[in-house]
């Protein structure tokens, strides 16, 4: 898979309440389907799917015990999307309070403020 | 599904059918000096940042519907990430849309951004309307810590998993 396919199994796989409900259940510990399956008054096969999607995405993971075969979590691609998303979120909040002071310093300059250096001229192609 | 929420200097995102993410935002200035803020390279480049640490050492702008645009961001390691688009659309004080593009896209498709600019009695009422290519690419996007629910289970998972190794360089910084 290329990151960006890794990340839309990822998205797929979180957008389902149950499966994050299971992915904070496992954040706790490993689990089997069992035990997975006790909270959500769902039968078995019906957990399994989502373990098998949780699975497909790499979230989680099957341990070394034959018979429980617990799952465990893999941090990796949560950790991936969720510091992706976290850069979209910063990045508008973020932006927009600068934005905010630089509108506040043009209309107190009462014209346009000048570029901070010729590097930032430079860029500009009109 | 219609999600909503308030961030900071009143932020709000909105899903609004299938394939589009809104964004509302009222700024403290007359409309005309928002698009310039837009539109100029010199004052994009004071604010359209990203994360702390991190510099736009290129902003090329060519304001005209076919221009193109081309942003290049650095942070001190000297990690780059790179967008660009073309102009769809262009109005003066009101109205912009363009396509987007991540050098490293992030989600599936080619976006177009649409930015209007609405007069709130010498104020400016900011839209940003992002349309994605497909249901899944704008849900991919959206499935986000900006959505409650799931904020909730990313923050308690977050709390949970603790610190973890980072993939590479580039996310680390964003992170």
């Amino acid at each position: 898979m290329t990151p960006s396919q890794r990340l839309d199994a990822t998205f797929a796989a979180l957008a389902d309440p149950t499966r994050r409900a299971i992915l904070a259940r496992l954040a706790t510990g490993a689990a089997s389907v069992t035990e997975l399956a006790e909270p959500f008054a769902m039968s078995q096969p019906a957990v399994s799917k989502h373990l098998k999607m949780l699975e497909r995405a790499g979230l989680i993971s099957r341990g070394r015990d034959a018979q429980r075969r617990p799952r465990q979590i893999e941090a990796k691609p949560l950790a991936e999307a969720t510091e992706w998303l976290e850069a979209y979120r910063r990045f508008w909040e973020g932006n927009f309070q600068r934005l905010d002071a630089l509108l506040a310093e043009i209309q107190t300059a009462g014209g346009r403020p000048a570029a901070r250096s010729k590097k930032a001229r430079r860029g500009r192609r009109t | 599904m219609t999600t909503a929420m308030t961030k900071g200097g009143g932020l709000k995102v909105t899903a609004r059918g299938e394939r589009e993410i809104v964004m509302t935002r009222l700024f403290d200035a007359p409309r005309e000096l928002v698009f310039a803020a837009f539109t100029v390279p010199e004052l994009v480049q004071r604010w359209l940042l990203g994360p702390p640490g991190w510099m736009m050492p290129v902003c090329e702008i060519d304001l005209r519907v076919g221009g193109r645009y081309r942003y290049l961001w650095r942070n001190m390691e000297g990690v780059e990430m790179g967008a660009s688009g073309t102009f769809r659309e262009i109005r003066p004080p009101d109205r912009i849309v363009h396509t987007e593009n991540f050098d490293e896209p992030w989600y599936p498709g080619e976006s177009t951004v649409t930015t209007e600019l609405t007069d709130k009695g010498g104020k400016t009422l900011l839209t940003v309307t992002l349309l994605y290519v497909s249901k899944a690419a704008r849900d991919g996007v959206l499935k986000s810590p900006m959505e409650g629910g799931v904020a909730q289970s990313y923050d308690r998972l977050d709390e949970l998993l603790g610190h973890m190794p980072r993939p590479d360089e580039a996310r680390a910084t964003f992170s």
